[in-house]
């Protein structure tokens, strides 16, 4: 019989509340690659994004203690990632690497919409240009569009991992994708 | 128009074409939107070029690394609790050892004649000071760091 995840994570925490590093050991497992890939969005190199999610995962493991049973773990734990990463990218901006070195084409969703060879190149070279504007943009401008547009999320997870009602998600990704654009403003001039 | 809708469409606010444009419409708000498109123009424009954004954002995804950084994605974790738990064994040990090595320091400068009174008084200036610094760094780190309102403000 399938637990519910949220169960699941909950009797997770109480095990490892209780002393039992393993159960703790199953959340790392079941969220790195969520925490791995948000982290590489918010920073932009992967073995800072590597870093800094292990290092949320030791902070979360300090802190299991004092942590609310009722409260979703990711949400917690997302909380502690993106002060890190958020105090990382203030100092280390300019240490983001280029897109071609850490993206990769969803090739899938291009043979799927049949675009032409001549199109392909152009969404390529705006990838590009994508990607260096969003190094340009505030952190929490990339964050929106990162948990949104990388990370596929709907708009109610995003209001729960932020913490903030729909509508705000609507705003700060409409303001987010608006300083974006303006940033591209070549691309959208024709 | 829908609740939803209203609630969040004040004039002039674009903001709505996000739903549209991320495809989080119900059926009704979709066509609600597609009727304000067909009438403003420049609506019509800006969801046309935040279209053009999202075709290229929707096919931007993150390198995956190799398998290894997986499967010992917890190990290195745990590796590091570790470690930080060993540190702070280690840094509790280092205060007692540190502190009960000053305190017998200060004792045999005290008892010592033959050393001049104000070499004494230099010594122990100096540690009192060194003490001062020490706790007020410690007071900053755990007690304001904790009760700073302004703690998540880039300075």
């Amino acid at each position: 019989m399938k637990i519910p995840e949220e169960n699941d994570d909950r009797a997770l925490i109480r095990r490892c509340q209780q002393g039992e590093t393993a159960s703790f050991g199953r959340l790392v497992e079941k969220y790195m690659k969520r925490a791995y890939f948000t982290a590489l969005g918010l920073v932009g190199n992967q073995e800072a994004a590597l870093d800094l999610s292990q290092e949320a995962f030791v902070r979360a493991y300090r802190s299991i203690g004092k942590f609310a049973a009722d409260r979703n773990f990711f949400t917690w734990y997302y909380q502690i990632l993106r002060n890190l990463c958020f105090n990382y990218w203030r100092d280390h901006k300019r240490h983001a690497c280029p897109f071609s070195e850490i993206g990769d084409i969803d090739l899938e969703t291009i043979v799927d919409t049949g675009q032409s060879s001549e199109k392909l190149a152009e969404q390529n070279e705006m990838r590009q240009a994508v990607w260096q504007a969003m190094n340009e943009l505030k952190p929490h401008e990339r964050e929106i569009i990162i948990l949104k547009d990388f990370q596929e999320l709907s708009y109610q997870q995003i209001a729960e991992t932020l913490n903030c009602p729909i509508g705000t998600v609507m705003s700060r990704l409409f303001t987010a994708r608006q300083a974006l654009k303006q940033k591209l403003e070549r691309f959208f001039n024709d | 128009m829908t609740d939803r809708q209203k609630n969040h469409m004040s004039e002039p606010s674009y903001q709505w074409i996000m739903p549209a444009v991320d495809q989080e419409f119900t059926p009704e708000e979709w066509n609600n939107f597609i009727q304000l498109v067909n009438a403003d123009a420049k609506l019509r424009k800006e969801w046309e070029q935040f279209q053009k954004l999202k075709e290229v954002t929707r096919t931007m995804k993150f390198k995956s690394p190799p398998k290894e950084v997986w499967d010992t994605y917890w190990m290195n974790t745990y590796n590091k609790i570790e470690r930080r738990i060993g540190w702070i064994i280690f840094s509790i040990g280092a205060i007692i050892l540190i502190t009960y090595g000053l305190f017998k320091a200060v004792e045999s400068i005290i008892a010592d004649p033959q050393l001049q009174g104000i070499v004494k008084i230099g010594i122990f200036a100096v540690l009192l000071g060194l003490v001062i610094l020490v706790v007020s760094v410690i007071r900053e780190k755990i007690f304001i760091g904790r009760s700073d309102p302004y703690k998540k403000i880039q300075r």
